[in-house]
């Protein structure tokens, strides 16, 4: 028999997504113009223009604080918990409603994988938001004293790479807590945001509680440093989070960072490698590697190092790369053109200095922005692609001998976001895991999200949690 | 002015998810405040009380194995049923206790529903711990569902104290076997209806009408009952009940004389009540 098995297309529609041509900024509960100079946001998957964004200027910015102000003076910051509590399981339940539509739409403006957007962005956005709401009426049994109080205003600053739930990961603790916001989307995945501040005038949350500014760093830097915000919140990439940090000093604000990361993926010479593979392919391929804490280092002990990369790149090739609307697409479309030139430049780097190269032969649509996964074997530590964030479908791959010396190789990164433990031994998992320089260890998995459980990085992946019980305390003055 | 007659509601058990009369084939007259009467209620029976046991036993698995944002998910939905069931819930209460104060009651009666409903995933982080041993090993403790729990529900307050007494034993993960008000049954028959078309599973909670003090000896002494709730059991006979329960060591939610005041805010102590600790040890090393 002939292996002639092809997949036909599976598209979802993008008529679900309910795409407007225009898309405003939201202040003081209302949809208004901003001053700014509008951004068209593309489709990278087909470089079409999408749909146009208002942006901010510095004045949107202050009217939007102001608004913040005034609402959590007035209204929020004074409401009982319980009744906070009902405003967020509102939003969680409109996300949870209108779950289809705000999946296509983040597929369409992002890139990513309509099955991703469906089954892990969309779902965990509103379990953020439920879960959250739980804690807003029982912050005082949270471990911060009897009734910690909020900060204020937020400033919040987001990423492309997981838009609606970024924004679900800043907005559900700090209203809990009883804080108002003022949110920047990025500039080329604004459009989910938008939906979910439909969304909040839908929950009837009142007017300046939640406000969103799209637009480009600029906006976030007007935003971050304005004298009227208590709080910043920032995700991104570690070097624009070490100038907010400066920009921020003797300022008396408190932050949260959650920035880069080159996260140690440690596989064992007992570690069942079917399994492994699969994790391992999660965490780098996974959202086309668009994520902080993927596993983009390999660390494989020397004795099963052929075998799991014979194992590896066969499973690798079949990854279906494309269309990002298509249930059959494993690996979507790179987020932007900057973002793929920078993908080839450090791709590039590897093979300057001597990794192999390897790519799988999947076919890449010619239109759109794409890079087919990649795996580079033979990198030795002082290598770029083995020091820098590629954040891209690119792994690395390097191997140890000893559980010593892949702790020691693990840990010299100067981030520490997240680690991989692979090995059928449960000591083993807990000794690597408490050697671990890293804010989430995931053993025999990989990239696991849930609310309940805090994420965030050591050293230069930035400080402060989101999610848990810790999660908390970046929105308390505590 | 329209001469219609109503059609008069039969009120029954709640067991396994169906609403059986009681196997006894009693029932008594439910009055209101003034006497009138208002409609007749199973008299449940011992038989009945285990049937009851039974099927909350078999509820048991499925309810605590589900996640815990799963639990909270259901109980969220079961407090919007109760919402949309308000003006029913009012009338009962105020034709139960005698109160004008019915809609503030059932308002209650829907956030403290709302409150436990929050907690079910947030009970782990907040009474687990890892446990720093002396030792190469990881231990950790989370706190576990005791399983099946007899709750005798409270005599007065018919719905406000109905609902804090079962929605802790439920969002940890137990099942219940609840006497209702023994006076007052009415609105916890109601509740069994919303929770029958909610998204709870049948015999998670079991509701029984009937006389107290006839019922709760059984369940005291039931050996497949983990845990036992005192609350809305006659002073009389509490003692008689701690004796029976000792006999497969049964845990005791115990209240002072006389019933809470319901309207105050909770805290966490009918959480703790209905959990276990379990710890476990692990090996750390290459």
């Amino acid at each position: 028999m002939s292996s002639n098995w092809e997949y036909a297309p599976a598209p979802e529609s993008r008529d679900i997504a309910n795409l407007k041509p225009a898309y405003r900024m939201f202040v003081d509960g209302k949809f208004v113009e901003g001053s700014g100079e509008p951004l068209k946001t593309v489709n990278p998957a087909t470089e079409e223009v999408l749909a146009e964004v208002g942006t901010a200027s510095a004045a949107d910015v202050d009217n939007a604080v102001k608004a913040a102000r005034r609402a959590y003076d007035r209204i929020w910051g004074r409401m009982p918990g319980a009744e906070r509590a009902k405003y967020i399981f509102r939003i969680a339940r409109l996300i949870q409603e209108r779950a289809r539509e705000l999946a296509v739409l983040e597929s369409l403006d992002n890139g990513k994988p309509i099955r991703e957007s469906r089954d892990v962005d969309v779902p965990t956005a509103a379990a953020h938001f439920f879960y959250h709401a739980g804690w807003a009426d029982k912050l005082g049994y949270a471990g911060f004293g009897p009734d910690p109080r909020p900060l204020g205003v937020a400033g919040q600053v987001i990423p492309w790479n997981f838009p609606l739930l970024m924004a679900a990961w800043k907005i559900a603790p700090a209203l809990a807590c009883g804080n108002t916001v003022v949110l920047k989307p990025a500039e080329t995945t604004p459009l989910t945001a938008l939906v979910l501040a439909e969304i909040c005038q839908q929950a009837d949350l009142p007017p300046g509680v939640v406000n969103i500014l799209p637009g480009a760093g600029d906006v976030g830097s007007e935003l971050v440093n304005h004298a009227g915000v208590d709080k910043v919140a920032f995700t991104g990439s570690t070097e624009v989070g070490k100038l907010i940090q400066r920009s921020l000093a003797g300022s008396g604000k408190k932050m949260t960072m959650e920035l880069g990361g080159k996260a140690a993926n440690i596989v064992f010479d007992d570690a069942p490698l079917d399994q492994a593979v699969e994790g391992i392919v999660n965490g780098i391929f996974f959202n086309q590697g668009h994520v902080c804490c993927a596993g983009s280092r390999l660390l494989v002990q020397e004795s099963i190092a052929d075998e799991l990369l014979d194992k590896l790149r066969y499973r690798v090739s079949t990854l279906r790369v494309g269309d990002s609307l298509d249930k059959n697409t494993d690996v979507g479309a790179i987020n932007s053109r900057a973002q793929l030139e920078k993908i080839q430049e450090l791709a590039a780097a590897g093979d300057a200095e001597g990794a192999q190269r390897w790519t799988s032969p999947v076919p890449v649509p010619e239109k759109g922005f794409f890079f087919a996964p990649t795996v580079f074997s033979d990198v030795q530590q002082s290598m770029r692609i083995a020091r820098e964030e590629i954040f891209g479908p690119v792994l690395s791959v390097l191997t140890f001998r000893t559980p010593d010396e892949a702790v020691a190789k693990a840990n010299n990164t100067p981030y520490g976001l997240s680690a991989g433990i692979w090995t059928e031994k449960g000591s083993r998992i807990l000794w690597a895991a408490q050697r671990m320089r890293a804010g989430v260890v995931w053993a025999n998995t990989f990239n696991r999200f849930d609310p309940t459980a805090p994420f965030g990085g050591y050293q230069e992946s930035g400080f402060g949690r989101e999610g848990g019980r810790a999660g908390l305390e970046a929105y308390l003055d505590v | 002015m329209s001469d219609r007659i109503s059609v008069a509601k039969t009120y029954k058990l709640y067991i396994g998810g169906a609403f059986p009369r009681s196997e006894s084939g009693r029932s008594y007259p439910v009055n209101d405040s003034r006497g009138g009467f208002l409609a007749n209620a199973s008299q449940g029976s011992r038989k009945d009380a285990r049937d009851a046991v039974a099927a909350a036993r078999k509820a048991f698995p499925g309810w605590s194995g589900a996640t815990a944002y799963n639990r909270g998910q259901v109980l969220y939905r079961v407090a919007e049923l109760l919402e949309g069931r308000r003006e029913q819930f009012v009338a009962e209460v105020a034709a139960s206790e005698g109160t004008k104060r019915g809609e503030s009651i059932v308002d209650a009666a829907i956030d403290r529903w709302v409150w436990y409903a929050g907690w079910t995933d947030k009970v782990a982080s907040v009474f687990g711990a890892s446990n720093p041993v002396a030792g190469p090993y990881f231990s950790f403790s989370v706190p576990e569902p005791t399983g099946v729990v007899a709750v005798l529900a409270p005599q007065a307050s018919s719905l406000l104290g109905l609902v804090s007494v079962v929605a802790p034993v439920i969002a940890t993960g137990n099942t219940c076997v609840v006497v209702a008000s023994q006076d007052r049954p009415l609105p916890a028959i109601t509740l069994s209806e919303v929770l029958a078309t909610s998204d709870v599973p049948g015999g998670v909670v079991n509701v029984l009408t009937g006389r107290t003090a006839e019922i709760a000896p059984w369940l005291a002494a039931h050996a497949d009952v983990n845990a036992l709730d005192l609350t809305g059991a006659p002073e009389a006979i509490k003692a008689d009940l701690e004796r029976a329960a000792a006999g497969t060591v049964k845990r005791l939610v115990r209240s002072g004389r006389g019933e809470p005041d319901w309207a105050r805010e909770p805290d966490v102590s009918r959480l703790r009540a209905v959990l276990e600790t379990k710890t476990v040890w692990h090996p750390m090393g290459v």
